[in-house]
């Protein structure tokens, strides 16, 4: 009993060193996520030929602040005959994979938190396990448009995982690890290196699937305002709404910066193999290029969700399972076939 | 041949491309939005806001109670009640307007022969209290006295087409 | 009792009590949520075991995938639990005597005779950088490769054969075709027509 008590407290510095590096790595993403909100209205906005939020703050820049707060003091309310217990799990469930899975991101050279040798596979697991807290809130709501939204997304997320695994297949096949550092320094040498070139229909079958599994605009059938109100979240109120939003939003910023680890150098800097330009941006360090990237990423959702009207449900499916497994499928082999033949410039 | 260059078409995602093109260029293009207290759209002289009870330039209410207005609101929302004066002529006791009821079409301006009832610019006012929006004549015509000058421009302005 | 011997009591204890719960449940759709516990748990006693690839595709494919099809036709369900339990009592000995049966194979192939640390020994530690993904892929494809693509190719025959089961036209019903419809172009839909002015009739008629 000593001894356990012994090397636990040993232990007890290496946990506080990774608790500390945890909040480093929640604590910005959760603000990344409420100034999201707000950059999303302003895109939409200027979009519509609008300019959005501007009151709250200087230029509303603190509107995200008062959008929490007011989710904060709201009233939750549980509907009767809802199933109290999963209800409340509900949310929390939905917000904890899409955390979890950042434990393995590098954010550069080095700065990840678990380097672990099966990352890409540990977030493909934890991205499907989201959808649990999806499809429990719209059981558990006792409410059928939150239950329409539940299957929806369900049938949803499973169907664009499959294709969303294959293309993830192509990134491991061309970089020959699972370890998303890996990933990273496998696409060094330029901007032509980087895997979005040789797998072009895979980095895009990657993205559109990312979009689907996020629920996010033209995919958002699972809350489909329009059709079922809000979908699985239609009897959520204050906070626990507040957490399927952060859930949202945290997944969306997980597939932007996946997007921009695996097809496109992740913290390599753009100008690399430029004779004039790289010494030139040879100081920026690695963090802001991975940040630059996944902004791009984000921006391309808050695009897409401005341009896009919503899909048909049987559209969606059409294009999971008829387009794009068998686009990534044939794009497998071909990258099969070009990593044994050692094609270069990428796989020799 | 035609459905070959459809399919390269559409895994090119060509449409989607040209729709996300059109976008983009709205992004940069001059927002109009019209920052609403500070700023305020150009407002028509035929606008149709909250009603207003005139007078004469001697003082003397226009109004005759002869319950055109009353007879033609589509809304049910106006109430009048005259009364002979000691000098004879007739006059309103009472000239209630219920602005909930009220939808603002103007027919009770268009139908008064002495342009007595009129709908004024001001569109921006609230309620505080039930009861509060059954505005009442000696409130119609204070808002009359106070915008006199508005009011009998706007109808001068307007006079040819009337 | 070190750290590790305790989590994976922790652990052993949730799994236990998640499965126990499976069976015991009365709402089928609790029932299922605790299985998905169940294989959650396992997987974290596997990476306790440093098979890594084995837990994190566990949670991929059993709880990321069928245990949520298996979720989704639960709550479809609509099942009602009076005539489940009628039979309760009827069926209790043929229970038994089956549980029974199960309970002696299993104690006569895992029993401390033939399985446990003395056979087996401890685990050997790798080092951090060992990947268990390479060593599994390696065996996979070189020892058991035949057996591993029999297996797949019964697999693919299974899903076939599934489809081709519930796969049926019927005639009177009316479908959409989605790849059909995106390939609508507007000169298929809207005929655009030039015409002169017509003489605009005067007198009336």
């Amino acid at each position: 009993m000593i001894e356990t008590l012994e090397t636990s407290l040993e232990m007890i510095p290496e946990v506080i060193l990774i608790l500390i590096k945890i909040v480093l790595i929640v604590v910005p993403i959760m603000l990344s996520v409420a100034y999201l909100t707000l950059a999303e209205r302003k895109v939409i906005g200027y979009i519509q030929v609008r300019i959005g939020p501007n009151r709250v703050g200087p230029r509303g820049l603190l509107q995200p602040i008062a959008d929490g707060l007011k989710l904060l003091l709201k009233e939750i309310i549980v509907p009767t005959n809802a199933n109290r217990f999963l209800f409340v799990i509900a949310p929390i469930l939905a917000l904890a994979p899409a955390l979890a899975a950042w434990a393995v991101v590098p954010f550069s050279d080095g700065m990840v938190l678990a380097d672990i040798d099966a990352g890409i596979l540990y977030i493909l697991a934890l991205t499907s396990m989201s959808v649990y807290g999806i499809i429990i809130s719209g059981w558990a709501s006792n409410s059928k448009y939150a239950f329409l939204g539940a299957l929806r997304s369900a049938a949803q997320v499973v169907s664009y995982e499959i294709a969303m695994g294959f293309a993830l297949v192509g990134v491991l096949l061309a970089a020959g690890s699972m370890n998303l550092s890996q990933v990273v320094l496998a696409q060094q040498g330029s901007i032509l290196h980087w895997f979005w070139l040789p797998l072009l229909p895979l980095f895009l079958v990657y993205f559109i699937s990312g979009v689907a599994e996020t629920n996010r605009a033209p995919f958002d059938v699972a809350e489909g305002e329009s059709e079922i109100v809000a979908g699985f979240h239609v009897e959520y109120s204050g906070m626990t709404f507040a957490l399927f939003f952060l859930a949202e939003y945290a997944n969306m910023i997980l597939v932007a910066i996946l997007a921009a680890l695996m097809f496109c150098g992740g913290w390599l800097s753009p100008f690399q193999g430029i004779p004039l330009l790289e010494p030139l941006f040879a100081w920026v360090p690695g963090l802001v290029w991975v940040l630059a990237k996944t902004s791009f990423f984000l921006f391309l959702f808050l695009w897409f969700r401005a341009t896009f009207p919503r899909y048909r449900y049987d559209q969606i499916m059409r294009l999971g399972w008829k387009v794009f497994i068998p686009i990534t499928i044939v794009w497998l082999l071909v990258v099969g076939a070009a990593v044994l033949a050692n094609l270069g410039p990428w796989f020799d | 041949m035609k459905s070959v260059v459809n399919y390269f078409r559409s895994l090119m995602l060509w449409e989607l491309l040209m729709g996300l093109k059109l976008t983009g260029r709205y992004f940069f293009a001059r927002k109009i939005t019209v920052q609403y207290p500070e700023e305020k759209t150009p407002q028509s002289p035929r606008f149709r806001g909250l009603h207003a009870l005139r007078r004469y330039p001697n003082g003397e209410e226009r109004c005759i109670a002869c319950k055109l207005c009353e007879a033609v609101c589509p809304a049910l929302a106006i109430t009048i009640e005259s009364e002979q004066r000691a000098d004879g002529t007739r006059r309103t006791t009472r000239y209630d307007i219920d602005l909930f009821k009220c939808i603002y079409c103007g027919f009770c301006e268009e139908s008064c022969p002495v342009d007595s009832i009129v709908e004024t610019r001001i569109f921006e006012y609230h309620f505080e209290k039930r009861g509060d929006n059954i505005i009442n004549k000696q409130q119609l015509l204070a808002i009359g006295d106070q915008h006199e000058q508005q009011i009998a421009a706007d109808r001068a302005q307007d006079a040819a087409f009337r | 009792m070190s750290i590790e011997s305790i989590i994976f009591y922790v652990f052993a204890a949730i799994l236990v009590g998640s499965a126990g719960a499976v069976i015991t449940v009365r709402n089928p759709v609790h029932a299922v949520l605790f299985l998905v516990l169940a294989f959650f748990t396992s997987a974290a006693l596997w990476i306790m075991l440093e098979a890594e690839f084995l837990a994190i595709t566990l949670v991929l494919v059993y709880v990321g995938a069928v245990m949520v099809l298996f979720l989704f036709v639960v709550m479809m369900l609509d099942i009602n639990l009076v005539p489940l339990r009628e039979g309760f009592m009827r069926f209790l000995p043929v229970g038994i005597v089956v549980a029974l049966i199960m309970f002696v194979e299993m104690a006569m192939v895992v029993g401390a005779k033939h399985f446990g640390v003395d056979h087996y020994g401890a685990g050997i530690k790798h080092a951090a950088d060992y990947s268990n993904t390479k060593e599994l892929g390696n065996v996979l494809y070189t020892v058991y490769v035949y057996p591993f693509e029999i297996a797949a190719a019964i697999l693919l025959v299974a899903i076939i054969a599934a489809i081709a089961l519930t796969m049926r036209r019927r005639p009177q019903t009316k479908y959409q075709d989605p790849a059909a419809q995106v390939l609508v172009k507007r000169g298929d839909r809207v005929r655009m027509i030039k015409m002169a002015s017509e003489r605009k009739n005067t007198a009336g008629e």
